[in-house]
């Protein structure tokens, strides 16, 4: 065992002197009396590395053990995980609830996946088969889905299978096969394998352009800013806009197989209503709890920071792992601008030359590479399968031209920018239509999206205009543009996320409910004076309410629609 | 027998670094100095160098005074031996009683693990319209107080603290003028609610270093109770002079700083006392209150900025009134889906109204022309701001929801509130009883 001796300890970063090679980011133990703290290398300058530990350091002393594992932090992959909830380490925080009780005691590792618990496994692969990294060896079944047991995607060239189990009940670590390489050593295969977390898993054959939308029913993303599966999206926002609500109803309603929450550096209490609520809430797709399509990982602002940094790697290889399954992830961040702190953090400690904001020089590269890791894959059978990430941004001081916000910018596919105007007049979903984009695709025709967002548009000049001129000062025209951009904002773009019909909108509800409004907009109503286009417009939108609240193609959704069409046909007879 | 180190190296703010040996990061020492015995704790170490932040301060130290390390990281004691007394930021009793040692608990521990919290789902009520319908306080909710000096945001964190329905009030004071202590203890006294509250006081003429342990102490009193069932309510005034000794200390270890001269890790040093607050699994809870005065009322500085990234909301108080822009109970929802059903329709018309009655004033104020839509504004906005707004209303929720429908029958017909039609059939004033 190679080891080393602490010479320094400084907030979470400890040096240790050592004297045979290390490896950078490899895994080290500090022994403290009977506890066993893990940390990272993150640095080596002569005979002195430095690391950061992922645990609180206090009472840690000069002098004491180090001792190197020559691993890269990895993470155990394999059934079990869909339901679980891990800290940024992968450790189960229920597990370590049950041994130590309220708090996250330091020291603490337990094994990511039960060793106990047995699987019913099918084989698909026969003696005599080749393979390689990734390819399906056989299956078991973990909660609807089938789950893949495949070659170690860490194993390098071809592999002539020796022998497959036949099917049977097994546990993570029994052997269910064994594959021979091309140099001829026989070795097993398992339910599970480690991965390092910070390297993407590339066990495909090749990387496709992400076109298909990713349905999350959010009206304002589906139709106007839309996110592709294997595509990537970013939330910005100032604090108290709406991100992490808008990620609780996208992990909710989104149309993907596998959801994976990263909660990274905000507030336990979110996550304990996701954990609380998910088990008990359907998933109207599959008739399943949405617990059973769920990971979390969960690293809140209290919990360490080291391991808040590795936490997001941790959730990515997590969702790699089940693309290479042939299943849809999605993986939400909230909020990579800890993640990003984290980093400036260390960055800190190792006084390292800082950049904007004091963050590191290389925030822009592993944002970037983070986003890479997203996309959609044609596995080697053919089967496609894909990475959707989407991270919230907490700006500094709610400016977008802070440093974490503009690297996301630059390699992101959608921007969803929430506007602190909008959440104060409490116009939820607070995304800001004029200043959001999507490079993807919408299921809405593109003709009646542009006319949307050029209303939006108009709209808001007209409103800037009347600020100048009054309401006084604009033509009849405009102002009846103005009403129904507002109309449109109101009953269209908002969402109340507490209306059980309306917090989500099928696709086939949005496309009919946009040309329905498409047709207003393009209605001339020929009003005789504004305050008989200000009452036409209230009446409207409040019909519209109701009909947002009621159940799609219902008895009420039906009446409804005949109200309103009742109330456009008299209009326009008026006009 | 311990050990007395006596070659100080440096002395540079309140941090002195001494030589010595086999000593635990964050461990307690203590200062010996003619002027009297200081605690200390260790903050770095590197090789031989032990850098200490003194609590008392670095005035008077000599590089020939003696340190003596305790062996342990800080502890405070604890129990119902507190209930009704004062001590300061090292938690030494201010208030001529006797010094107590017993129950001790380590300050700053481990943090709760997320499945032993539960969701929140018990309002705290304050009678005052703009926190009961548009902000709902929830137990074991964080949630600071913006404001800008001058406004009277200790007096509405009494206001709350004796209205709600908590077993032990703690009080945390950081650079808190006498007088305001003074208002303080006769309010709970007042209130007869002295008896069970504790306070840590540190006033602005104390030792800086003293105004960083107060949360930490304050909290991890409230824990200990709270483990043991109690329902906690923890003041926390003024936040920002806790920020900015943090950000004197981090100056002085020349740590680099990321925004305004405050460390980088200015948000998870927040965020490892706001999370304390909590509600347990089978146990009590802790519901944080703080005040953060925000420099220039400028909601982007860091102190405001890192602070609502953490909090679950914050009350903007400005010129003596909850502003509800800018003002956000992130728990709300836990508890206004359970009061009375129209709570919700309430506080989102009378909001999005609210807020368009602000831009008829900013038309106003140009000198534009009112349409009958902007009078009818003009009307609900005085209404609202004399009946909702204002601090010297006090009426339970029912009654302000009632107050809203009026405010809003007074002023609208109901189509123009937008309110949905099944909705106004059960509450618009006048329609149901015929
Ligand atoms: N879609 C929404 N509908 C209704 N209320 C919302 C919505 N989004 C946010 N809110 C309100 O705003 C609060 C803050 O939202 P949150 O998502 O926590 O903000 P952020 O994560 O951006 O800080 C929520 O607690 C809720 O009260
Ligand atoms: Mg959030």
């Amino acid at each position: 065992m190679r080891k080393g001796r602490i010479t320094r300890i400084s907030g979470n970063m400890v040096t240790v002197s050592f004297d045979s090679p290390v490896m950078q980011n490899e895994v080290a133990y500090i022994q403290h009396r009977n506890e066993r703290l893990k940390s990272e290398i993150i640095r080596v300058r002569g005979t002195l590395a430095e690391m950061q530990v992922y645990e609180d350091t206090r009472g840690l002393k000069v002098g004491e053990e180090v001792e190197f594992t020559g691993d890269l932090l990895s993470v155990e992959l394999g059934p079990g995980m869909l339901g679980q909830i891990f800290d940024g380490l992968q450790n189960p925080l229920p597990d370590l609830a049950a041994q130590c009780g309220y708090f996250l005691k330091r020291g603490i590792y337990m094994e990511a996946l039960s060793g106990s618990d047995e699987w019913e496994f099918t084989p698909i692969a026969k003696a005599g088969d080749r393979v390689r990294a990734g390819d399906k060896i056989g299956f078991v079944k973990e909660k609807m889905f089938r789950h893949y047991c495949m070659v170690p995607f860490s194993w390098e060239g071809f592999f002539e299978v020796v022998s497959v189990e036949k099917p049977g009940k097994f546990t993570k670590n029994q052997a269910i096969a064994h594959l021979k390489d091309e140099k001829g050593n026989v070795r097993p295969v398992s339910l599970c394998q480690r991965w390092p977390v910070k390297i993407p898993i590339r066990a495909y054959k090749e990387k496709l352009k992400p076109t298909e939308p990713l349905v999350t029913k959010m009206r304002l993303i589906d139709s106007l800013f839309p996110v592709a599966r294997g595509g990537t999206y970013c939330i910005p926002g100032p604090f108290g806009a709406g991100k992490t609500v808008l990620q609780q109803l996208i992990s909710k309603h989104a149309d993907a197989d596998v959801v994976v929450i990263a909660a990274c550096g905000e507030r336990a209490g979110e996550v304990v209503e996701t954990i609380k609520t998910f088990p008990t809430l359907v998933d109207p797709r599959t008739g399943h709890p949405l617990s059973d399509r769920t990971v979390i990982i969960c690293n809140t602002s209290s919990m360490p920071v080291a391991a808040r940094e590795s936490s997001v790697y941790t959730a990515v290889t997590i969702a790699e792992y089940y693309r290479q399954m042939g299943l849809h992830v999605l993986l939400l961040a909230d909020s990579t601008s800890r993640w990003a702190q984290a980093m400036r953090e260390m960055s800190g400690r190792l006084e390292e030359i800082p950049g904007e904001e004091a963050f590191p020089a290389y925030l822009e590269s592993h944002i970037a590479s983070f986003y890479e890791r997203a996309g959609l894959v044609s596995l080697y059978d053919g089967t496609l399968g894909s990475v959707t990430i989407g991270g919230a941004v907490s700006p500094a001081g709610g400016n977008f031209e802070e440093p974490v916000t503009q690297a996301t910018l630059k390699v992101v596919g959608a921007f969803h920018g929430l506007s602190r105007n909008r959440s104060d007049a409490r116009r939820y979903p607070a995304i800001d239509p004029l200043i959001s984009w999507s490079k993807y695709r919408s299921f809405i025709d593109q003709a009646q999206k542009e006319r949307g967002q050029w209303l939006l548009r108009k709209g808001n000049d007209v409103a800037q205009m009347m600020k100048v001129v009054g309401e006084e000062g604009t033509s009849l025209a405009d102002y009846s543009d103005y009403l129904k951009s507002e109309f449109f904002d109101f009953v269209y773009l908002q969402q109340n996320a507490f209306d059980p019909v309306d917090e989500a909108t099928p696709k086939e509800r949005q496309a009919y409910v946009f040309s329905f409004i498409d047709r207003i907009i393009q209605s001339d109503f020929s009003f005789t004076s504004k305050d008989e286009a200000l009452h036409f417009f209230q009446q409207l939108r409040q019909l519209f309410r109701g009909w947002n609240s009621s159940p799609w193609q219902s008895e009420e959704f039906e009446r409804t629609e005949a109200e309103i069409r009742a109330l456009l046909a008299e209009r326009i007879k008026a006009g | 027998m311990q050990k007395y180190y006596s070659n100080i190296t440096q002395i540079v703010g309140d941090v002195i670094t001494v030589e010595a040996e086999n000593v635990g990061n964050m461990e307690l020492a203590q200062v010996i100095t003619r002027r009297g015995t200081s605690l200390a704790q260790v903050i770095r170490l590197d090789g031989r160098k032990v850098f200490l932040q003194v609590f008392s301060g670095s005035r008077g130290i000599s590089t020939g005074d003696k340190v003596r390390f305790l062996g342990h990281p800080m502890r405070i004691p604890t129990g119902e031996l507190l209930l009704g007394r004062i001590f300061n930021g090292s938690g030494s009793p201010l208030d001529g009683g006797p010094a107590l040692d017993e129950n001790l608990v380590e300050v700053g521990g481990p943090p709760v693990n997320p499945v032993k919290r539960i969701i929140p789902e018990k309002m705290i009520r304050t009678g005052i319209p703009m926190i009961d319908i548009f902000n709902s306080l929830v137990e074991s909710q964080k949630l600071p107080v913006f404001s800008i000096a001058g406004e009277p945001y200790n007096e509405l964190l009494a206001r709350i603290a004796i209205q709600a329905e908590v077993d032990i009030i703690i009080l945390g004071g950081m650079g808190l003028k006498y007088d305001d202590y003074l208002f303080f203890k006769e309010t709970l006294e007042e209130q007869g609610a002295l008896s069970r509250s504790i306070v840590f006081m540190h006033t602005a003429a104390d030792p800086i270093v003293e105004c960083l342990l107060v949360p930490d102490i304050s909290l991890a009193v409230a824990e200990n109770f709270a483990l043991a069932g109690e329902r906690v309510l923890v003041l926390l005034t003024d936040m920002s002079n806790f920020c900015d000794a943090l950000k004197v200390i981090s100056i002085t270890m020349e740590q680099i700083p990321s925004n305004r001269g405050y460390p980088g890790d200015l948000y998870s040093q927040l965020a490892s006392r706001y999370e304390k607050a909590v509600d347990f699994d089978a146990a009590g809870s802790i519901t944080i209150l703080a005040a953060t005065t925000m420099p220039g009322d400028d909601v982007t500085h860091p102190i405001p900025d890192n602070t609502g990234y953490i909090t679950e909301g914050q009350f903007y108080l400005k010129n003596g009134v909850i502003e509800p822009f800018g003002s956000l109970s992130r728990l709300k929802q836990q508890v206004n889906g359970k009061t009375r059903e129209d709570h919700r329709t309430i506080m989102d018309t009378m909001i999005q109204l609210f807020a368009e009655y602000r831009e008829t004033l900013e038309k106003q104020a140009m000198g534009f022309e009112m349409s009958a839509w902007d009078r009818k504004l003009l009307k609900y906005g005085n209404l609202f701001e004399k009946k909702m707004m204002s601090l010297e209303v006090n009426i339970p929720l029912e009654k302000a929801l009632d107050l809203g429908w009026e405010i809003l029958h007074e002023c609208f017909s109901p189509e123009e509130t937008g309110i949905k039609r099944s909705m106004i059939e059960a509450y618009w004033p006048g329609t149901h009883e015929g």
